[in-house]
C-alpha cells in the first residue's frame, strides 16, 4: 500500500502487521523511509539473537521510491530486548550438585541444541558422562541414531526405551527443549520420580509446561560450554556411577527397539523408510512434511548430523516439505536432499515441483502414497469409532503424471520385490524426481501414547505385536 | 482467582498495543482492566493492566510472556509491592430539582464532585479504589445511573523509586 492508502480497506490490502502478530517474534510497518535503515538492523538482530525467529518488516510502498540520504546504523538500540543471554553460573552449579545425587539421570535434547550450534559440546558430555539421551523431534541428529545410550524420539510416538527411561529417572536435564504436550504426555504423571532441569534461553518457557527444580536461563552458547567443564572439574567418575543405569536402558532399547514386519505383498512404510536409509551416505539432508510418514521418517531414518532432519515440529504444518526441501538444496547444494512426504501433504503445495523442475532443483520426492490423511485416520481408528470423516482420499491423483505435467521426472514402485532395484534407480537419476511408492491405507504409527495418557501407558507394535 | 496491577513499560511506537493486546488474546490470560498513557518520557508508554490469575505459576506466565515482547522495557507487579491503587470514573446520573440535594450529599460523603448539571441529569467524577467506586454506584442505583465510563485501575509503588528502577 502507499501510504495514503493505508486503512482504507484498499485493493489487495491486508492488515499485515495484525496478521503476523501471533505467528513471529516482531514485526514492524515502515511508512517513512527514514526508519527503513533501524528497523532492517533491528529485524536482523532480534531474528538471530536470543530465541531466534521471524521477524516481519511491513513496507509501505512509496517507501521504496523515496530518496534518502543512507546511513546503516553499526549498533542496535532497543530498551527492551538485550540479546545477550548470559546467564547465573551459580545455577550451572546446582545442576552439577544435583546430579552428584543422582541414580538415574537422562537428557533430554531438543532443537535448541542445534539452533545454538552446541552438538559438538553436547556430545562430549554424553561421551564423558554416560548419561542416556532422550530427543523431541526437533533434537534428531545431534546424537547420532545408532549411538549406544541414544534412545531416539520420547513422547507420544517415542520408542519404548526413551519412555520408560524418562518415567524411571530420578534427575531429566532438558536441554533446549520445551517440553511440548506431544512429548509429555499426561503432565501430572510425566518423569514422576525425577526432579527437572532445563536449559533454556526463552524465560517463559521454564515452568510453562512443567515445573524445573533446577532452571538455567540463557543461551546454550553459554551455558554448555560451562556445563562441560564443571562436569570436568568437578572429579566424579561419572561413567562409573552411571554405568549400571546405561546398561539398563541399553538393554530394554535392545529389547524393544523400533520394528516392522513386512511381507511379499505390499510395501511397509517403515521398510521403505529404512530402505532409503540404507542407500544414502551420512551428509544427506532428509526433509519431511507431517503426518504418518513424518513419524515413521523419525523413528526409522538413521539421523548422524545435526540440520540433516529438517521437519516442521510444534507446529506441524503440513505443506512445509516441498518449498523447505528446495530451500535445503539451495543452501547446501552439494548435499543429497530427499524429501519424505505423504500424498496428504504434498497437495498442500505441489505447485513447487515446478519451481523445482523450472530451476533444476536436484531434490527427490519420496511419497509415502497411502491414499489417506494417515494420522487422522489412525486417531479416528483408534479414538472415534472408525468414523473416517474426509480422510478419505479417494486415490484417483495420479502423482507421476501430475510430476511429469511440472516438469519433474517421475516413477512409481508398487512391490516390495522391486523395492530396492527400483529406489536406487530412482535416486540417482539426476535432476529432480518423484518416486511414488503405493503403501497399505492401514498401518499405524506405533508405539503410540494416547493423547492425555501417560508415558510408560504405550501401545506398541512392530515386529513382536 | 488472584488480582494483581501489573505496570508495563512500553516504547511509545506504533504497534506496541497491537502486541500487547495479542498476546493477552492469544494466550487466553484473564484482563479485568487494561490503560495507557504517556510517562515522564516522551518515548516510554505506561500500560497499566490489571489481571486475574489462578495461581503463581500463571502470574509468572503473563509476566514472562509479555516480557519477551520486543516493545516491552519493564514489568513491574504492584501488587507484590507496596503501592497506591486508584481508578476514575465519570458516573452520568438522572437528577431531577428533587433529587439534586440527595445525590450531592452521597458524592459528598464519597468526596467526588459534581462536574456538570443539565435540567435532567449530572456526571459525577471520582477516583478511588475500586471498592469505593462499587459503593457509589450502588448507592446511586436509586436515582438511576445513565451512564459509566471507568479508567480501570493504575497504580504507582510508595516511596521514592520508580519502577523503571526497580
Amino acid at each position: 500500500m502507499t501510504n495514503p492508502l493505508i486503512g482504507k480497506d484498499s485493493f489487495q490490502e491486508a492488515d499485515i502487521v495484525g496478521i503476523t502478530t501471533p505467528i513471529t517474534k516482531h514485526n514492524y510497518l515502515v511508512k517513512r523511509a527514514s526508519e527503513l535503515p533501524r528497523v532492517i538492523k533491528e529485524a536482523f538482530f532480534i531474528a538471530r539473537t536470543g530465541r531466534p525467529g521471524p521477524v516481519v518488516i511491513d513496507i509501505a510502498k512509496d517507501v521504496f521510491t523515496t530518496v534518502l540520504d543512507y546511513e546503516y546504523p553499526q549498533k542496535v538500540k532497543l530498551r527492551g530486548y538485550k540479546g545477550d543471554f548470559t546467564g547465573d553460573e551459580g545455577q550451572i552449579r546446582d545442576v552439577v550438585e544435583a546430579l552428584g545425587e543422582a541414580k538415574r539421570p537422562v537428557f533430554f535434547i531438543g532443537g535448541g541444541v542445534t539452533l545454538s550450534n552446541q552438538t559438538e559440546v553436547m556430545r562430549e558430555i554424553v561421551k564423558n558422562t554416560g548419561i542416556p539421551v532422550v530427543s523431541s523431534l526437533m533434537g534428531l541428529g545431534c546424537i547420532p541414531a545408532k549411538q549406544e545410550g541414544f534412545l531416539g524420539m520420547v513422547g507420544m510416538h517415542g520408542s519404548y526405551a526413551a519412555n520408560m527411561a524418562v518415567q524411571k529417572s530420578d534427575l531429566l536435564i532438558g536441554i533446549g527443549v520445551r517440553f511440548d504436550d506431544r512429548v509429555t504426555g499426561k503432565i501430572d504423571a510425566f518423569a514422576p520420580n525425577a526432579k527437572v532441569v532445563h536449559f533454556e534461553v526463552d524465560k517463559a518457557e521454564i515452568n510453562k509446561n512443567v515445573f524445573s527444580h533446577y532452571p538455567v536461563i540463557g543461551d546454550l552458547r553459554w551455558s554448555l560450554p560451562i556445563f562441560n567443564e564443571q562436569l570436568q572439574g568437578s572429579g566424579e567418575d561419572y561413567l562409573d556411577r552411571f554405568a549400571k543405569w546405561h546398561k539398563q536402558v541399553v538393554d530394554m532399547d535392545r529389547e524393544c527397539p523400533f520394528s516392522y514386519k513386512t511381507n511379499d505383498k505390499v510395501i511397509m512404510p517403515q521398510q521403505l523408510i529404512d530402505t532409503v536409509s540404507g542407500m544414502v551416505d551420512e551428509n544427506t539432508i532428509v526433509v519431511t512434511d507431517v503426518g504418518q510418514h513424518q513419524m515413521w521418517a523419525a523413528q526409522f531414518f538413521n539421523s548422524r548430523n545435526p540440520r540433516q532432519f529438517i521437519t516442521s515440529g510444534g507446529l506441524g504444518t503440513m505443506g512445509y516439505g516441498l518449498p523447505a526441501a528446495l530451500g535445503a538444496k539451495l543452501g547446501c547444494p552439494d548435499k543429497r536432499v530427499v524429501l519424505f512426504t505423504g500424498d496428504g501433504s504434498v497437495m498442500m503445495n505441489c505447485q513447487e515441483m515446478s519451481t523445482a523442475a523450472d530451476n533444476n532443483i536436484d531434490i527427490k520426492v519420496v511419497l509415502l502414497h497411502n491414499r489417506v490423511l494417515g494420522m487422522v485416520t489412525q486417531w479416528q481408528r483408534m479414538f472415534y469409532g472408525k468414523r473416517y470423516s474426509q480422510t478419505l482420499l479417494g486415490g484417483k491423483t495420479d502423482y507421476v503424471k501430475l510430476a511429469q505435467a511440472m516438469g519433474m521426472e517421475a516413477c512409481r514402485i508398487e512391490k516390495p520385490q522391486e523395492l530396492k532395484a527400483s529406489l536406487e534407480k530412482a535416486l540417482n537419476v539426476k535432476g529432480p524426481m518423484l518416486i511414488d511408492v503405493m503403501l497399505p491405507a492401514n498401518e499405524d504409527v506405533l508405539p503410540m501414547v494416547a493423547p492425555g495418557a501417560q508415558l510408560d501407558n504405550m501401545v506398541l507394535g512392530g515386529a513382536e505385536a | 482467582m488472584k488480582k494483581y496491577i501489573l505496570a508495563v513499560l512500553v516504547d511509545n511506537k506504533p504497534g506496541v498495543l497491537t502486541h500487547v493486546s495479542g498476546l493477552i488474546s492469544r494466550r487466553a490470560f484473564n484482563i479485568e482492566s487494561i490503560s495507557a498513557g504517556y510517562t515522564e518520557d516522551e518515548d516510554v508508554t505506561r500500560i497499566n493492566i490489571e489481571v486475574s490469575v489462578e495461581d503463581d505459576r500463571e502470574l509468572e506466565q503473563v509476566v514472562n510472556q509479555l516480557g519477551k515482547l520486543i516493545d516491552v522495557i519493564k514489568i513491574v507487579n504492584l501488587g507484590l509491592v507496596d503501592s497506591i491503587v486508584r481508578e476514575l470514573v465519570l458516573l452520568k446520573v438522572r437528577a431531577t430539582k428533587g433529587s439534586l440535594a440527595d445525590i450531592r450529599n452521597i458524592v459528598d460523603i464519597f468526596r467526588g464532585n459534581i462536574v456538570d448539571v443539565s435540567p435532567e441529569n449530572v456526571v459525577i467524577e471520582l477516583t478511588g479504589s475500586q471498592s469505593k467506586i462499587n459503593a457509589i454506584c450502588e448507592m446511586l442505583e436509586d436515582f438511576e445511573i445513565i451512564e459509566i465510563a471507568r479508567t480501570g485501575a493504575i497504580a504507582l509503588s510508595r516511596g521514592p523509586i520508580p519502577i523503571k528502577n526497580m
